[in-house]
């Protein structure tokens, strides 16, 4: 075997034994330092994987040389090439931004911890998208949420809140995975397989055999439904993710905002339609509708709080809920233009809310806070940060020219050719709705008299300001050549839908 | 991206907004870059009408945004090229005009206007895409920068009542367009698998008439730069900005963005035919002549100046709109035409109510007595607008009006025709008094508790705001002499 | 009798839903932490129940072991040994982030806690708009 044909490995060996070895890597900076380098190969690695992919098709891997079903193997398709290639990126900037923030926030005896649990939450989420079996999904998963509790309750040094939200989340994150461990259970009682592939085939046998699914297949995608719901944020079980976005350290709600909801998602695609399938009778009405229902009330529901709120992170965490309402939107219609609008927006909304997530973190950096009334001024003396926010807000409207029109477009017209016109009622609403609580903070940038308790304030250190460009520029950059990330998508979704590919 | 004339003319105004970017700090070299830049960029659209009359389409592709069938390209046909050549020409006396109003109201070195000329650019830069787009995508994409665009310029006073008409600004704007006009382009999409601007249309066959009339009302209401009613009021909130914008932006190349949109869906997406076969543009027709009238009586009621002028506007709007809606060959030669025409008369009202606003600090009507006597030249351009818009001979504004009246006569609705000439009529009432008043009023003396108007000793505009009226004012009456050259690409782009 | 054939499932149900009550109505962090744990041991009897196979003998291959002897599943008991250590580690990281609590809160009645919080919001500055919110985000 070459070196190659390893990279799917590797791009989880890396950073797990990076995670390890952090703890050894004494003060200072050098825990920062290592993160970096080793989300950097990471991200190279997943680079070249995601061009070997994109050339030669699907690679698989078994682990220990068992092969599959019996060994654990794993499988890096189109979905999951860009969803790896999306979180070690965003790692890696996110990374390189954290240094300033995480000085701030944590005690500096407790660098090397917790560059060594950030490192071990994206092993997770790595891992997550690229198994290809489900019960070490589950184990993935867990992973990666008990480090991202435990960086979560960290915010504890700034604000005493991060304590109750990261045990909120811990216990709401455990009966999500436990949901998901039940439903997996049935689906291995009904199958006597774990391997996502080899389910959907036995499955698809089953209901061939059967003339339709037995109850226990029916139990298990009610359990894992909800239990990936809880993981996502999907309302209405967000309640978890505002307090917890809020009040973790600034560069973990950036993370989070940016990879870990977006890899629940992930989770939601590869269950609904690698392991159960597109043609599966629950996505037909009037099953689809619940989760129809759940989406337009997380776009309301999301952007409308969203505009009630007081500080900017509960604000865009909020937006999050609504955002996360469009890309279960897309899923749950099973149209392939939607599907690709849907897998669109994971990577775009990546960028601008992981871009804005910085955005917040610059801010809290240099004001010490994040709340809406200290922001008054800022435009004239954060020009750049807060000309970043607007860029990304306008991207979160969906304004043509920024990657979130893109998405929106195939949201929209996979909507409107399947006939869903509520639905595209709804998302069109959701963005005037955004347009609402984006303008609102933009108003206060550039409109409101400079709070005097920060008259001081100066532009942040390029090395903050930099990556917050880079994330927004990309958002810029696949707003305008899309072409490419639009064939991509609409591949993934194709190959997702069984239409060929 | 191709580098063609189409490409190069919307690319100037970037260029040239860049350069302010970049000159900023010297106020002198700063507006003259914006000068040789407004110049430039007229004279590289001038260079294209000759081909464009002769029926050549100077086209490029920029860049395929999101795949076949969705790119951003460009392609000049008559309509745009007239909406392009206005806004261009207009720009460069709008810029001497921001000169001399700009540095007499507040000193050429006051903060923000170095934002102000490239947000100008920027605008003008939105413009010419709009007028060049060659499908409804790059359209769509160029109508929401220039909203975006112009917010700065709306805000520019940066106080509580700027930035309460920026959010009405922006609020219908945006609403209007996503809500609406987003869904149109789209479902247009998923109908007809092409948004390429196509003469004739796109729809034939592929809408039933249901749907045709609910096409049309989305993309009419949701242009919402038209200011069709019950949308408009975003307009007379615009007049917070400075003059020189009210005048470019909000007599000239917003507003005509608005009504440059709907005549180009009407003739080449949902195709002047469809339209009359199907009766789609009847709802739309209605709420247009409501709008006619309505806004004529409201403008009535205004003693302020602008105001009176942006209410006149949003009535002049929906004539092109009526045009639109109308889809006669005829009414589409008028509304195109009426772009200009109206662009001419209004921007000179406007350029006025700046001028006497920036040397007698005076806003109302009610105050004008006399005016006439201290500034003639500005009140006499003033009336030379006025009369143009109304639409009488020797002006300009008489041609387009004409063929808007022969446009009803077509479609045999006789409704339409009065409701044209019922608003000539008012606009007689409400745009005649102001002259007559400047030149034969009493000059207002001081009130009772002699503070209230001190009679200022003021005599003409400044030089720089004088020139632009003068200019335009002229164009209004060549424009009535020299149609032709106009008639012959309103024609063109009607057929 | 199918209902009592099964009652492996029914006991692994019951203790499912005792720990999912305690988590849900208990306002004593570590009770809430208990529940969970108890809602996590009923998943382990469903595995565990999993791999049982009538008659099966422990998974156990030796050297005298016949070759048509019958097994239970080991799989399931494997998978099982997984779940059981990430149960255990999501203990630890909860007590951790209670001690915590208890440190700097002074109590671990979740309800006392959101109280403390919300009055803290409130004390700046009150407005009614954001207690509404906070209400919302629960």
């Amino acid at each position: 075997m070459s070196f190659a044909d390893h990279l799917p490995l590797l791009v989880l060996l890396v950073p797990l034994l990076g995670g390890v070895l952090s703890v050894f890597t004494g003060g200072g900076r050098v825990p920062w330092l290592w993160a970096c380098s080793v989300t950097l190969l990471t991200f190279l690695g997943a680079l070249e994987l995601f061009s070997i992919v994109t050339t030669a098709g699907t690679r698989t891997y078994a682990l220990g040389d068992w092969p599959a079903p019996w060994g654990i193997e794993l499988v890096v398709d189109t979905l999951s090439a860009i969803v790896i290639t999306l979180v070690s990126g965003i790692a890696t900037v996110v990374t390189f931004f954290a240094r300033r923030n995480v000085e701030k926030d944590i005690p500096a005896d407790r660098l090397n911890f917790f560059y060594s649990l950030w490192l071990l939450a994206i092993t997770g989420l790595l891992g997550i998208t690229a198994t290809g079996d489900a019960f070490n999904l589950y184990v993935l998963l867990e992973i990666s949420s008990l480090t991202i509790y435990a960086l979560v309750a960290m915010g504890k040094e700034t604000d005493r809140r991060a304590l109750p939200a990261a045990i909120n989340y811990l216990v709401m994150g455990s009966i999500g995975a436990s949901f998901l461990l039940i439903g997996v259970g049935y689906l291995y009682m009904a199958t006597g397989t774990l391997n996502m592939a080899d389910l959907h085939e036995t499955l698809t046998l089953m209901r061939e055999a059967e003339g339709g699914f037995n109850r226990t297949v029916l139990t298990s995608f009610a359990f894992i439904t909800v239990g990936l719901g809880l993981k996502m944020a999907l309302f209405p079980l967000h309640t978890w993710m505002p307090n917890a976005y809020t009040y973790a350290p600034a560069a973990v709600s950036a993370l989070l905002a940016a990879t870990a909801t977006k890899v629940g998602i992930y989770m939601a695609f590869r269950f609904t339609f690698t392991v159960f399938g597109s043609d599966f009778g629950f996505l037909q009405p009037p099953n689809s509708t619940v989760l129809m229902a759940c989406a337009c009330g997380a776009v309301l529901f999301g952007s409308y709080v969203a505009i009630r709120q007081r500080s900017l992170a509960r604000l865009l965490a909020y937006s999050s809920v609504a955002q996360i309402g469009y890309i279960v939107l897309g899923l749950s219609v099973l149209q392939t233009d939607a599907v690709t609008g849907s897998i669109l927006h994971i990577v775009n909304h990546a960028l601008m809310k992981g871009g804005l997530f910085l955005v917040v973190g610059v801010v809290a950096w240099r004001l010490g806070s994040s709340d809406l009334s200290a922001l008054g001024g800022l435009g004239r003396r954060m020009p750049l940060t807060s000309a970043a926010f607007v860029v990304g807000g306008l991207g979160l409207i969906g304004v043509p020219g920024t990657a979130g029109f893109v998405s929106k477009w195939y949201l929209l017209s996979g909507l409107l050719s399947s006939g869903h016109w509520p639905l595209a009622v709804t998302v069109l609403i959701g963005s005037v709705l955004a347009g609402i609580y984006v303008w609102r903070v933009v108003e206060i940038i550039y409109f409101r008299p400079p709070d005097p308790r920060h008259a001081e304030v100066s532009e942040g250190p390029v090395t903050m300001l930099l990556p917050v460009w880079i994330l927004i520029g990309l958002s810029l950059w696949f707003g305008v050549h899309s072409a490419g990330p639009v064939a991509l998508a609409g591949e993934a979704a194709r190959t997702l839908l069984g239409q060929g590919g | 991206m191709e580098l063609t004339l189409p490409t190069i003319a919307l690319l100037t105004p970037l260029f040239g907004a860049i350069l302010i970017a970049l000159t900023g700090r010297r106020p002198d070299l700063r507006e003259g870059v914006t000068l040789l830049t407004a110049v430039g960029l007229f004279l590289i659209i001038a260079s294209m009408w000759g081909p464009v009359a002769g029926g050549e389409r100077p086209s490029a592709h920029l860049v395929e945004l999101m795949g076949p069938g969705l790119t951003l390209a460009l392609e000049v046909e008559p309509l745009g090229l007239i909406y392009a050549l206005v806004a261009s020409f207009l720009w460069i006396f709008n810029s001497v005009y921001s000169i001399g109003y700009m540095r007499t109201l507040y000193g050429a070195r006051s903060e923000g206007q170095t934002r102000y000329y490239i947000c100008f650019a920027a605008a003008i830069f939105a413009a010419l895409g709009i007028a060049f787009s060659a499908n409804l995508l790059t359209l769509f994409l160029f109508y929401e920068v220039l909203t975006f665009s112009t917010y700065p310029l709306v805000t520019h006073a940066r106080n509580e009542a700027a930035f309460r008409s920026g959010r009405i600004y922006l609020g219908i704007l945006v609403s209007t367009s996503t809500l609406f006009l987003l869904t149109a382009t789209i479902w247009t999409w998923v109908l007809t698998g092409t948004l390429d601007f196509t003469e004739g249309g796109i729809l034939a066959g592929k809408a039933s008439a249901g749907t045709m009339v609910a096409l049309t009302c989305l993309f009419f209401f949701g242009t919402g730069k038209t200011a069709l009613m019950p949308f408009h009021l975003w307009l007379p909130n615009a007049m917070v900005a400075p003059t020189p914008v009210s005048a470019l932006l909000h007599a000239v190349a917003v507003v005509k963005a608005g009504v440059f949109t709907v005549l180009k869906i009407a003739v080449a997406i949902l195709g002047l035919e469809t339209m009359r076969q199907t009766g789609a543009g009847d709802v739309v027709a209605w709420f247009a002549a409501f709008t006619i009238i309505v806004a004529s009586l409201l403008a009535m009621s205004q003693d302020n100046l602008k105001a009176r002028l942006a209410y006149s506007t949003i009535g002049q709007l929906s004539y092109i709109v009526l045009a639109a809606a109308i889809a006669t060959k005829s009414s589409i030669t008028g509304g195109a035409m009426h772009i200009a025409m109206h662009a001419f008369g209004k921007i000179t009202l406007f350029f006025c109510a700046g001028a006497i606003y920036a040397t007698a600090h005076k806003t109302k009507i009610s105050e004008l007595g006399g005016i006439g006597r201290r500034m003639p030249i500005t009140m006499l351009c003033f009336l030379v607008g006025a009369l143009s818009t109304i639409g009488l001979p020797p002006f300009g504004g008489a041609w387009s009006k004409w063929f808007l009246v022969q446009g009803t006569i077509e479609a045999h609705d006789i409704a339409f025709l009065v409701v044209l000439l019922v608003s000539s009529l008012l606009n007689i009432a409400y745009l005649l008094p102001i002259p007559l008043v400047a030149f034969f009023g009493r000059e207002p003396q001081a009130a009772a508790d002699g503070e209230e108007h001190p009679p200022a000793e003021h005599g003409e505009a400044p030089l720089l705001c004088r020139i632009p009226i003068i200019v335009t004012a002229i164009g209004c009456l060549l424009l009535f002499f020299w149609p032709r050259f106009l008639h012959d690409l309103a024609a063109l782009a009607a057929n | 009798m199918e209902l009592l054939g099964t009652y492996n499932y029914w006991v692994y149900v019951v203790i499912m839903m005792i720990g999912f009550y305690a988590v849900i109505a208990r306002h004593n962090l570590v009770k809430k932490v208990i529940g969970l744990g108890i809602f996590q041991t009923g998943i382990f009897l469903l595995y565990i129940s999993m791999g049982v196979v009538r008659g099966g003998s422990a998974p156990v291959r030796g050297p005298g072991t016949p070759p048509d002897t019958l097994f239970a599943n080991p799989l399931p008991h494997v998978l099982i040994l997984t779940a059981i250590v990430v149960s255990l580690s999501t203990m630890a990281v909860a007590l951790a982030i209670i001690v915590n609590i208890q440190r700097r809160y002074g109590t671990i009645e979740a309800d006392e806690i959101h109280r403390m919080d919300r009055e803290e919001a409130e004390a700046p500055a009150p407005s009614p708009v954001s207690a509404g919110a906070e209400e919302v985000a629960g």
